[in-house]
């Protein structure tokens, strides 16, 4: 355990920009504290409790450019985006939800065929941690086996201290490797108990309670009643730090263009319906039980891993006020 | 393919067959002789087809691994397949693939096979029933019977003539009520209805059933009366996909994905997902 002092923080950002990092950081625009890529230390907001997009954009962004095609009269031919070349991104004041996020991610993306731009992705990401000192009613991370003092997924970890300092936990090699590089910047910390410091998130349901009983639900009621107020937005899946389905589309001209991925979600009509018309999910609340009965139930049993690390972004922004951790625990209930 | 598992092949159309209205078959050969020497499938498998700027489009493969090309054949339907259609012989299409499982044809040998297709989803089938011709020995019984809306939209229709020439396959040819023509001696019916009235001995037989969803849910009922037992029952999901591998989350029902754990179910297998297909 290290301490690193507030006005040592620029020092630290400086020396991972002048390493040719792209920092990934939350920003306050608009009122709104995103993710986005920085220019500056001062640009950051380090005191927040849910940014609006999460962090998974640094290992899966928006839009992925897989190809670039192009058509001759000889022929077509396809040219991938060289991964090698793909830049190394500090992921800065991940709280510890989104750190966690991204290990079911890999999940997905190395289940049996290895997707080398998520992969490549991850493995250029340092994660820097922040534990959390403050949460809201969303907040539900303790129902789903994550903790707001975690560190699983962080390479250095940072815990705020009251006087504007930060605890600083090197977790990883990579996080090492940085503490070595700049040793000026952390001295040794001082006795503290981390436990006091991170705040207090109340446990609603138990994850693995959760599985045991959601795997039987298909055919509920539950779902129907739950989904009648669901517009489809499918805003939840976007601002989900592991939903990741995604679309492959072209865009060009008949000389040549680029092929792309980018986020889509189950909780659109279009995601499953066939050419002929028919669809397998043809109503909302077959499409939120998809997206309940996956994270829950599905991903557990096929990748090992929970769906969801109890952000609460699903409920912070739909725009009909659903709510997720009111959901389950109305489900743990029937 | 190179390593970047999103990387179509480059295939040149060699040969078009117009089947019926809207729908092709193309005979593609790989423009790379490596690729071509590498590369290998087996029958129910099936491909990302594109046509860039478009996008790509899923089917099976529908010639037999036996044969030393590669055929689909699809209908004009969505954006894609339009695309698609416009193409002519000597013009490239990327091709990624082969996904999927596979016919388990190998355990077969020694068994009578049924089987049964309605409309587009004989393609499918074809690879399994040209793979099975091809090794003919080791079968007993073949039975086809295969079924569309009209005489005219009846596909491979060179080939249905070969079948029903030859003493060692029972070809069983239908279209639906008022897509008969004057001169037209096949059955009359549905697919289901047909069945039923040809009531195909169960035993020894490995049933393979391709066809729209609603001829599906109705056929399964009569191979049940008929005695199938639900693992004897083959049948290919066809739930939209982008991926092939397990990814992009399309074809996920219950705790399967259709790209890597089907496309190629028993009945057995089918009564324990949601109906979600």
């Amino acid at each position: 355990m290290k301490l690193i002092k507030k006005e040592d923080l620029p020092g630290l950002y400086g020396y991972l920009a002048s390493a040719g990092k792209k920092i990934f950081a939350p920003v306050r625009k608009n009122g709104m504290v995103s993710f986005s890529f920085t220019s500056a230390f001062e640009e950051i907001e380090m005191s927040y409790i849910q940014t609006k997009l999460s962090a998974k954009a640094a290992a899966f962004p928006k839009i992925e450019k897989l190809m670039k095609y192009t058509i001759q009269k000889e022929g077509q031919s396809y040219e991938p985006y060289d991964v090698e070349k793909f830049p190394g991104i500090v992921v800065w004041g991940a709280h510890p939800c989104d750190a966690a996020a991204f290990h079911p991610l890999n999940a997905v993306f190395t289940w049996e065929t290895h997707d080398k731009y998520f992969t490549r992705r991850l493995e250029n990401l340092l994660i820097i941690g922040l534990s959390c000192t403050s949460h809201d009613e969303f907040c539900f991370c303790t129902s789903v086996g994550v903790h707001p003092g975690d560190t699983k997924g962080s390479d250095i970890q940072l815990t705020p201290l009251p006087g504007g300092d930060y605890l600083a936990e090197i977790i990883t090699t990579k996080g090492e490797a940085v503490a070595a590089a700049v040793p000026a910047l952390f001295s040794p910390a001082p006795g503290l108990n981390k436990e006091e410091l991170v705040t207090s998130v109340e446990k609603r349901f138990d994850h693995e309670a959760l599985h045991a009983k959601i795997n039987g639900m298909f055919d509920h009621p539950v779902w129907k009643e739950q989904a009648l107020r669901c517009i489809g937005c499918g805003a939840c899946t976007y601002v989900c730090p592991i939903c990741s389905c995604f679309d492959i589309q072209d865009e060009g001209g008949i000389f040549g263009g680029l092929r792309y991925r980018c986020w889509d979600s189950c909780g659109f009509g279009h995601f499953t319906i066939h050419t002929s018309g028919h669809n397998p999910r043809e109503s909302q609340d077959t499409r939120w039980r998809q997206r309940l009965m996956h994270k829950f139930s599905y991903q557990p049993q096929r990748q090992e891993v929970f769906g969801c690390v109890g952000c609460g972004r699903c409920s912070r922004n739909c725009p009909v006020d659903m709510n997720i951790s009111e959901h389950l625990t109305q489900i743990m209930a029937v | 393919m190179s390593d970047n598992i999103y990387q179509p092949y480059v295939m040149r159309i060699e040969q078009i067959t117009e089947e019926a209205p809207d729908v092709r078959t193309y005979r593609l050969r790989f423009t790379n002789e490596e690729e071509a020497s590498r590369f290998v499938f087996k029958a129910g498998q099936f491909a990302e087809y594109s046509v860039p700027g478009e996008g790509e489009c899923t089917f099976c493969i529908a010639s037999s691994p036996t044969r030393d090309y590669v055929e689909c054949t699809f209908r004009k339907a969505g954006r894609v397949t339009g695309a698609l259609a416009t193409l002519d012989e000597g013009d490239t299409l990327g091709f990624r693939g082969p996904y999927g499982n596979i016919f388990p044809i190998e355990e077969w040998k020694g068994k009578n096979l049924l089987f049964i297709a309605g409309g587009i989803a004989l393609p499918p089938m074809r690879c399994v029933i040209w793979n099975c011709l091809d090794t003919r020995e080791n079968f007993k019984d073949i039975t086809i019977l295969y079924g569309a809306k009209t005489v005219n939209d009846l596909v491979y229709k060179q080939e249905l003539k070969e079948w029903e020439a030859r003493p060692d396959v029972n070809l069983v040819t239908t279209v639906d009520p008022g897509g008969e023509t004057p001169d037209w001696k096949g059955e009359v019916g549905f697919v289901p209805t047909i069945l039923d009235k040809m009531a195909p001995s169960c035993e020894n037989t490995i049933a393979i059933v391709c066809g729209p969803p609603i001829m599906i849910k109705f056929t399964f009922p009569v191979l049940t009366k008929l005695g199938f037992p639900d693992e004897a029952i083959f049948t290919t999901l066809e739930n939209r996909m982008k991926c092939g591998f397990g990814k992009c989350g399309r074809c996920n029902v219950g705790t399967v994905f259709v790209c890597k754990d089907g496309p190629v179910f028993t009945y057995a297998q089918l009564k324990n997902l949601p109906a979600e297909y």
